[in-house]
């Protein structure tokens, strides 16, 4: 495995096997010195062409938890506002040794390119609308950590669906484990053709809630709330939003997951957010661990230059 | 070496470990993955046969602190788990074969990074020599002189269902 | 010149003899010709030069990715002899003095087309009188759409009463907003957002409903879906004014290939389906769609060297068209020089050139069997689909205006 780019290019099997190695690494991260030299002298370099901290913290953290450097590139004061293109950017930074590059971009397609013009392993951290993998990992490890396994698990993730690399990463990933998963959106955030995604829709969150065991929220955007896709933000919460109502039908042991960050009063009430049903600590605690697995599983067995 | 000679290395290494600790009390016994951790369990069942102490087993996968990465193929991570604290007591490793020492270089790291035990020791069910380092042991279940391109294969009974020494020629 | 052993593309049929070519124009067509140069062009079909109504040659304005002296070179080498420059340029061409600027009659003849709108705005009217009395006789907003259809109506009067051509460029600006590429399977499991078919379709149905009203000559530029050929078919049916044309390009490639996310396979109209491409096929085959164009979208490797949602829309194709059309249709020689030169030549007024004496003498010969790979091009740029691809069929030689502006052997 050279890349890590989308999740769809990762069988069963070796998103298994990823998981297994993020245990062994939940164990180190729980030491009093949270830290092994594995890849001492490697250096990890970060572009990231989009605003996002909680991502780019986290593989900072994991790999630093490796003993590896980090090289940070962010756009905001940066050459990018001279007009410096991704690829001469890309360039720059290859210029100065990384041994792997994580992207994150704005534009569907990004990390590929950049791994064209590199030669160097990618890790997708996010592209467009289109893939967002060491999430669906963290995703999926949380649900079988929680659960004990990830097949027969029913989830429903709702929200902004068409625009969400989240979704598409994360219901592949439960797919692919076995899990059965249902998108609830309105229409108009709905993806227009599902063939071969291997899942339900439902038009309400009512309609699915009391039999689910993992609710996964997706964050509303605001600037989307203009009258474009959903007349206002009052009615898409009368729908889809994870009211106290709502979260009182669930069954018991079911939870709530959300990729963060959370528009509290919109998607989810703010009391269900901070409730005990919420694994989103769990999932940001686990993202550090399996971007560590992902890390290692790229750059341990690679000849160093 | 077969099953019973095993068996009987096992034994004398427990009593090199009583004597030389004046009992058992303080003592913690660390495999290494993957054939050292049954036979840490060996080590410790012989010493309670002998003391009537109970002696703790830790597990410990050095995957994470190879130097030898890039010349192996990824491995799969196996637990790792120290059920005392180190602080104040002596930890001896448990391997298998002792080689070149890049092993137990890597387990010492490791160790390092789960606590702070007094004392660091090694026990190893055959020394073949060919060290690269300056490591070693302290408890030798046999010492056996090998040529660099042959394999010492150890099987134990937890593992391989069976249990030996075999030197195979590459 | 003489081309010696081709099979002559005739009213007739297929003829195998020799074509003697002095002065700038066919002096004779018959076997065993003797005298002067000769080209071997045995195997090879020679027919008339094509005609292409759709192509950017960026100059005035962008010549960084082409200009008309490369743009001719690359048609010579597509076995062109015609080509029509859209008028999306800087200046764009919506006055005459613009149109006299693009013109060319030496070597590869260069027809301007010229806007509709005023700068190209969609606001008001362009010099259409003016354009009119520098030559030209297509007029087209390519690159947009004229969505406002009062605006349209007018034009189409005005271009009714002169006797011109309405080119339409089918993007609803609403429909198709923030697409990158088709709306369906492919775009929603990459997550870009895409133009779905009806963009094009109602835009298409809205203009041919102005086409009845106005009796105005329209043309449907770069058909893309199969819907818009069933409204072809039902307004030629009827009788309209209508022709189409479609882009080699929509002829091979579906969205499929977006599925790399290669900006090389960006442009609009976006790839769509495989039922489209089938349909696209057989439209043309029938002659639904008229003729072939190739959209010729010259970008400099720089400006695609980026994510595909980021990259500008076009491809080049002057220099793969024919291999590309005849390796999709196989269609037999008169049909394939119908779609390529007889038909678009009608659609500009004027008569189809035949392979006999005292014609002009745009000619090329095409070996429909000849294998090559498009590894370089003429083109300033290099943004075509096909490259590094197999191409079967080639263009062997090109004359135009009596002078051979393209030679075989030159190709890789």
């Amino acid at each position: 495995m050279k890349h890590l780019l989308s999740i769809d290019d990762v069988d069963a099997d070796e998103i298994r096997s990823l998981l297994d190695l993020a245990e062994g690494f939940v164990e180190v991260l729980g030491r009093d010195v949270p830290k092994v030299p594995t890849l001492r002298g490697r250096t990890i370099a970060l572009l990231f062409y989009e605003n996002s901290t909680r991502t780019r913290l986290s593989f900072d953290r994991a790999a630093k938890a490796l003993s590896a450097d980090v090289l940070t590139f962010t756009t905001g004061g940066s050459s990018v506002s001279k007009g410096e293109s991704l690829k001469d950017t890309a360039l720059t930074l290859q210029a100065m040794g990384p041994d792997l590059m994580v992207v994150r971009h704005g534009a569907a397609g990004a990390p590929w390119r950049v791994a064209e013009w590199t030669g160097l392993p990618v890790v997708n951290a996010g592209d467009g609308a289109h893939q967002h993998p060491t999430q669906a990992l963290l995703d999926v490890l949380t649900v079988r950590r929680h659960f004990g396994n990830v097949a027969g698990i029913r989830a429903a993730i709702v929200g902004d669906i068409r625009h969400s690399r989240v979704a598409r990463s994360t219901a592949g990933a439960l797919v692919a484990l076995g899990a059965s998963v249902t998108l609830v959106a309105p229409r108009t955030l709905l993806p227009v053709d599902l063939s071969g995604w291997g899942v339900s829709t439902a038009d309400s969150l009512d309609e699915v809630l009391e039999d689910l065991d993992v609710v996964y929220l997706l964050r509303i955007q605001q600037e989307r709330g203009g009258g474009d896709v959903f007349p206002s933000i009052a009615e898409y919460v009368g729908r889809f939003g994870l009211t106290r109502a709502r979260a009182a039908r669930l069954r018991p042991d079911a939870v709530v997951m959300h990729p963060g960050p959370m528009n509290r009063g919109v998607e989810i009430d703010p009391a269900v957010a901070d409730g005990s049903r919420a694994l989103v600590t769990q999932q940001v605690a686990n993202g550090i661990a399996v971007r560590m697995a992902v890390l290692f599983r790229l750059l341990a067995g690679r000849v160093a230059p | 070496m077969d099953a019973e000679y095993v068996e009987r290395a096992v034994r004398r290494i427990g009593h090199e470990i009583v004597e030389r600790h004046a009992g058992a009390d303080d003592v913690v016994l660390v495999g290494i993955h993957t054939r050292g951790v049954p036979l840490a369990r060996r080590i410790a069942a012989a010493i309670t046969s002998i003391e009537g102490t109970a002696v703790p087993v830790g597990e410990l996968d050095i995957g994470l602190y190879r130097d030898d990465l890039s010349t192996r193929p990824t491995p799969r991570l196996a637990r790792t788990h120290v059920p005392t604290d180190l602080a104040g007591r002596t930890a001896i490793l448990v391997d298998d074969v002792l080689f070149t020492g890049r092993t137990i270089r890597a387990a010492l790291d490791a160790v390092s990074d789960l606590g702070r035990p007094d004392r660091i020791e090694l026990a190893v069910l055959v020394d073949r020599g060919h060290r690269q380092l300056p490591i070693r042991p302290d408890y030798v279940g046999k010492n056996l002189p090998t040529a660099p391109n042959q394999r010492v294969s150890v099987r134990v009974d937890a593992v391989d269902g069976e249990a030996g020494v075999w030197i195979e020629d590459e | 010149m003489i081309i010696s052993g081709g099979s002559v593309v005739t009213e007739g049929g297929v003829v195998e003899t020799d074509v003697r070519i002095e002065g700038g124009r066919i002096v004779e067509v018959g076997v065993a010709l003797e005298g002067g140069e000769r080209f071997e062009a045995a195997g090879c079909w020679v027919g008339p030069g094509f005609v292409d109504l759709h192509a950017h040659l960026r100059e005035p304005g962008q010549e960084w990715k082409e200009d008309i002296r490369s743009g001719q070179e690359a048609a010579a080498a597509g076995g062109f002899t015609t080509v029509v420059a859209m008028p999306n340029t800087d200046p764009p061409i919506d006055s005459g003095h613009v149109a006299d600027h693009v013109r060319r009659s030496d070597g590869v003849e260069v027809v301007p087309a010229g806007c509709l709108t005023l700068r190209r705005e969609g606001g008001r009217l362009a010099h259409l009188d003016d354009l009119w009395e520098s030559g030209v006789r297509v007029f087209t907003d390519d690159g947009d759409t004229v969505a406002d259809a009062g605006l349209l109506r007018r034009a189409m009067e005005y271009l009714a009463q002169l006797g011109g051509m309405v080119a339409q460029h089918a993007e609803d600006p609403g429909l198709a907003r923030g697409g990158h590429m088709h709306e369906g399977a492919v775009s929603s499991r990459l997550g870009i957002t895409g133009l779905p078919a009806v963009a094009e379709e109602v835009i298409v149905a809205r203009d041919l409903r102005l086409v009845e009203f106005t009796g105005c000559r329209y043309h449907v530029q770069h058909v893309s879906t199969a819907g818009t050929v069933e409204l072809v078919r039902q307004a030629k049916g009827a009788g309209l004014p209508v022709s189409a044309e479609v882009a080699p390009h929509h002829l091979v490639f579906d969205h499929r290939s977006v599925e790399s996310m290669d900006p090389v396979f960006k442009m609009y109209p976006p790839l769509r389906t495989p039922e489209d491409v089938a349909a696209l096929r057989a439209a043309l085959a029938e002659g639904i769609i008229d003729c072939v164009a190739t959209d010729h979208a010259p970008h400099s490797a720089h400006e695609k060297d980026v994510p595909f949602e980021d990259a500008p829309r076009g491809v080049i194709g002057l220099e793969t068209a024919a291999s590309a059309v005849h390796a999709a249709l196989d269609l037999p020689p008169q049909d394939f020089f119908d779609r390529m030169a007889d038909a678009p030549r009608r659609l500009l007024g004027r008569d189809p050139h035949r392979v006999v004496a005292g014609a002009p003498a745009d000619v090329v010969v095409f070996d429909p069997v000849a294998v090559w790979t498009a590894t370089t091009f003429r083109s300033r740029s290099e943004n075509s689909p096909w490259k590094g691809m197999e191409m079967r069929g080639a263009v062997r030689l090109t004359i135009a205006g009596g002078a051979v502006v393209f030679e075989g052997e030159q190709r890789d």
